[in-house]
């Protein structure tokens, strides 16, 4: 079907809507990489078979979507239309779901979630804690519609904004509301983006380019890949809308190997967005051409910067370059060239839908919209969470995460990806803005947020940031390749118990002059969470270097494990988990831990049913 | 032409020319270790920063490849400024401690002790070599490989070189002098690129002194040796050979044939 004007895009959603019975039983099976990794291809297939089996196929309709975000409770099922919500499904659960829940409408306890905060089952997925507090405007649509068919876009309002802004709006007019909704860059530096594409507009040049920067390099990051995975043509409807404004007839996204699932779906939205007159010559029949391309990153981090990003486009190392020239002055060949996250485009047609003004009122004075999150750490409920810029720590790890695990005390969290600062908790009030994370020493980045209990060690996690942005700088530049590896090389002395006082100094000399001289964002930024561990706890680098010891008991060369004698009932169940043999004794009697032997690996106070051994 | 102010004084340059080259004119000093005039600007090694107004901020650019712009002020002797170009310097001279021309900087700059951890490496990863390679040979030979703390440069997969023809211009660029060169007979031998190249002998005296690939890369470089007014086996020649047969034809044609 090839649509030729505005008009031909209502009727075709006409159409495809009074096929769609709401009313209808539809089970929804998540299949988003997350929910594969635990098993739901199987899953899905045995719905499938069963439905065909029992013959329910004019009662019942399946359907795979997207990921919902909520990966750690995967495989989940959703049943429509009234949400019944199923998490942790396995193939042998299918049978009973289809007999009780489908055919005699009982809901299976035994598959519902418990809200760790409050211990209640939820049957409904719009009462779970981790959604209800969410404002899914960008991912919403994730948990809803078949992604490999473009039709459940087209169905739900898709590409109406395309429509708009192709027969009622000038480019000019795409872009002040743009600038007006407030909306800025969701990759990292946070940069208006109708300013830019202002930039790029004005450039003098007829070949443009613009960018869909989907490398997604944050250890622990996912929600990128997630939105590709789950609503392409959000992010594709965002890029011909940019492109529109901009007057670029040429687009890439550039996405990184790892994400086959990502890559698939964007190949198949990307051919049916062609098939239906969405994309290519005459867009909707007016005269607006624009193809996409897309192509595979190699899985450097640094190929997430901007201009290392176009080198490695062009073929080159992906390597950062100084700037100006600016990618909206000289870009992809020379070209002037805009560069966006995938969820700044996706954010596109939202704004013009709904209009700046409403858009502008979601949010804080400088930061508008919503922000998706990657919740990961000692959280209960991690996941992909957005949220209203603007919402307070505490809300997004007590009410959406459910708090910390096994009741252990909150202690940070690290925002903005491995670059990002650690937030203590003192501050847990803070809220979630540009500026504010800015101030605190960390930062919005891409939307990592690792939350971290008591049983972490601040110096500790400085030195395994450290190790990462060290691996993956680009080694270009001096403070950035030579001043991180001496970072590191302090903090790991540090753990070791080898560290003086003036290590102290001389790394927050080292932390500052590398973010102020550094070439590219990478180094610029890399210190972070060593100047604010230094900052919000002094103390723990102090005990490490004065007294030899570590407060959370996680660095191995100043812990000991020792043998509680009367507590040791002789089972002998450590001396067998003991990799080095340096545990020994009779049976029945207390056992006895060499120290030189010892490797403090910890695997006999794991074994230990008696908690008769203990750190120190 | 932009306008633009160093160190409080005022210039005129034209549009494009970097602030280090602005401020050379100004007679300021600025140190550079990356840096060479025939190749593009790179801004790697960081001992030339210089503090800039952008706007309401102050920030550290690399002069080396900041453009001059309307209006821009720049200083080149402030403390943030110092601060940075002496760490950097630090850093360089842990990494490569016997290093000549980088003691030489870092004394400049007022560094004499370092308080990291030292290594012996030679090479600064300024890119010397591979820029000139690529720009001025147009060969290629060499490439960084590897990120972060495992940079280094090297030939492909670290074997001879199937693209180098030993013109030396890397040893020549190299600040560090990490690079060597030596004629052993037959052969150029090039270590620090694994590379040894066979050498052409000199039609007069014997001597091997050009490696074969080299001649071949002249030769076609030189499109037309008419136009030179050259004949093609003058490159056969040595450069020794050369300037003697050149010396004794200006005797013949001053002094007359007898001569000498
Ligand atoms: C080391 C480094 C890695 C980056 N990685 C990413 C990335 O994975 N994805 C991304 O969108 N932006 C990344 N950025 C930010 C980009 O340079 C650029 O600012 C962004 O893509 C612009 O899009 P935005 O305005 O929509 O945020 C990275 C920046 C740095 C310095
Ligand atoms: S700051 Fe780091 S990543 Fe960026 S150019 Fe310098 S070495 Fe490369
Ligand atoms: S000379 Fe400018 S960065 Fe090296």
């Amino acid at each position: 079907m090839r649509l030729r004007c505005p008009s031909d895009l209502v009727k075709a959603r006409k159409l495809i809507r009074s096929r769609y019975d709401p009313k209808k039983t539809c089970v929804t099976v998540c299949c988003g990489t997350g929910c594969l990794a635990s098993g739901a291809r199987d899953v899905a297939e045995t719905f499938r078979k069963e439905i065909d089996r029992r013959g329910l196929r004019p009662r019942v309709n399946l359907r795979i979507t997207g990921c919902h975000g909520f990966c750690e409770r995967g495989p989940l099922v959703v049943i429509y239309p009234k949400r019944i919500f199923y998490q942790r499904v396995k193939v042998l659960d299918v049978d009973e779901i289809l007999s009780q829940t489908i055919l005699k409408r009982k809901i299976i306890e035994r598959l519902l979630y418990v809200d760790p905060m409050t211990g209640k089952k939820i049957v409904y997925e719009n009462e779970v804690p981790f959604y209800k507090k969410q404002r899914r405007l960008i991912f919403g649509n994730n948990g809803r519609i078949d992604p490999t068919k473009i039709s459940y876009y087209i169905a739900l309002d898709g590409y109406t904004a395309l429509a708009k802004v192709l027969y009622k709006m000038s480019p000019q007019q795409v872009i002040a509301e743009i600038k007006r909704s407030g909306l800025r860059g969701r990759g990292g530096a946070g940069f208006p983006t109708g300013q830019k594409w202002e930039l790029c507009r004005n450039a003098n040049s007829r070949l443009k380019y613009i960018i869909c920067n989907a490398d997604e390099g944050d250890p622990g990051a996912f929600m990128d890949r997630s939105l590709l995975e789950g609503n392409p043509h959000s992010v594709l409807e965002g890029m011909i809308i940019g492109a529109y404004a901009m007057g670029a007839e040429e687009g890439y996204i550039y996405v990184r190997n790892e994400y086959p699932l990502a890559i698939k779906h964007l190949t198949i939205a990307l051919k049916e967005a062609q098939e239906w007159g969405l994309l290519g010559k005459n867009i909707l029949g007016s005269n607006f051409s624009f193809r996409i391309r897309i192509n595979r990153g190699a899985g450097a981090f640094v190929c997430g910067e901007e201009s290392a990003l176009i080198a490695s486009l062009e073929g080159r190392i992906g390597e950062p370059r100084p700037r100006p020239p600016f990618p909206a002055q000289e870009g992809l060949w020379g070209k002037p060239t805009n560069i966006n996250n995938v969820k700044t485009w996706a954010n596109i047609p939202l704004i013009i839908n709904k209009g700046a003004r409403w858009y502008s009122k979601i949010g804080t004075k400088t930061s508008k919209g919503t922000m998706v999150f990657s919740l990961v750490g000692k959280i209960n409920n991690t996941g992909l969470v957005e949220i209203p810029m603007g919402i307070s720590l505490r809300k997004m790890i007590y009410e959406i995460g459910g708090g910390i695990p096994n009741g252990k005390k909150f202690k940070a969290v690290q925002t903005g990806g491995p670059s990002g600062g650690c937030i203590p908790a003192r501050l847990i009030d803070l809220p979630v803005d540009y500026e504010k994370l800015t101030r605190a020493g960390s930062m919005m980045g891409s939307g990592g947020m690792v939350v971290m209990d008591e049983d972490t060690c601040m110096v500790n996690v400085a030195r395994y940031f450290l190790s990462f942005t060290r691996d993956e700088s680009c080694g270009k530049c001096t403070p950035c390749r030579e001043g991180i590896k001496q970072m590191y090389e302090i903090l790991d002395n540090i753990t070791k118990g080898k560290g003086k006082e003036s290590d102290l100094g001389l790394l927050k000399e080292l932390a500052q002059i590398v973010k102020d001289s550094s070439l590219c964002g990478l180094g610029q930024t890399a210190p972070n969470p060593v100047l604010t561990t230094l900052r919000y706890f002094p103390e723990e680098y102090l005990a490490h270097i004065k007294d030899k010891r570590c407060p959370a008991h996680v660095c191995q060369d100043l812990i000991r494990y020792s043998l509680i004698v009367e507590k040791c009932i002789g089972c002998q169940i450590c001396n067998k988990a003991c990799p080095t043999g340096a545990i020994s004794g009779e049976k029945k009697e207390p056992q006895r831990i060499d120290q030189k032997k010892c490797i403090r690996c910890g695997a006999c106070y794991e074994a230990c049913k008696f908690e008769a051994i203990r750190v120190e | 032409m932009v306008r633009l102010t160093i160190d409080n004084k005022k210039i005129k340059v034209e549009e494009g020319t970097t602030l280090l080259e602005t401020a050379q004119k100004l007679n300021i000093e600025i140190p550079t270790l990356c840096h060479h005039q025939a190749l593009k600007p790179y801004g790697a090694c960081r001992v030339c920063l210089v503090e800039v107004i952008k706007g309401s901020r102050l920030g550290l650019v690399a002069s080396c490849t900041y453009p001059a712009e309307e209006g821009l002020v720049a200083r080149t002797e402030t403390e943030r400024v110092k601060r940075a170009r002496r760490l950097s310097i630090e850093l360089l001279l842990a990494r490569c401690p016997t290093s000549e021309k980088v003691r030489e900087v870092a004394l400049e700059l007022g560094v004499k002790k370092v308080r990291f951890k030292e290594e012996k490496e030679e090479c600064i990863l300024c890119g010397l070599c591979v820029r000139v390679c690529e720009e001025a040979i147009a060969k290629s030979a060499i490439s960084f490989i590897n990120r972060g703390a495992d940079r280094e440069v090297t030939t492909p997969f670290k074997i001879g070189s199937l693209a180098c023809i030993g013109c030396g211009a890397c040893v020549y660029l190299c600040p560090t002098g990490a690079i060597k060169i030596e004629d052993v007979r037959k052969c150029r031998r090039l270590d620090f690129w694994n590379t040894k190249l066979e050498l052409k002998k000199c039609k007069v005296c014997g001597k091997h002194f050009v490696p074969l690939v080299e001649l071949d890369y002249l030769k076609d470089r030189i499109k037309s040796f008419e136009e030179m007014e050259l004949p093609e086996e003058a490159l056969e020649v040595c450069p020794k050979c050369r300037k003697r047969i050149l010396s004794e034809k200006a005797g013949e044609f001053i002094f007359g044939e007898k001569y000498p």
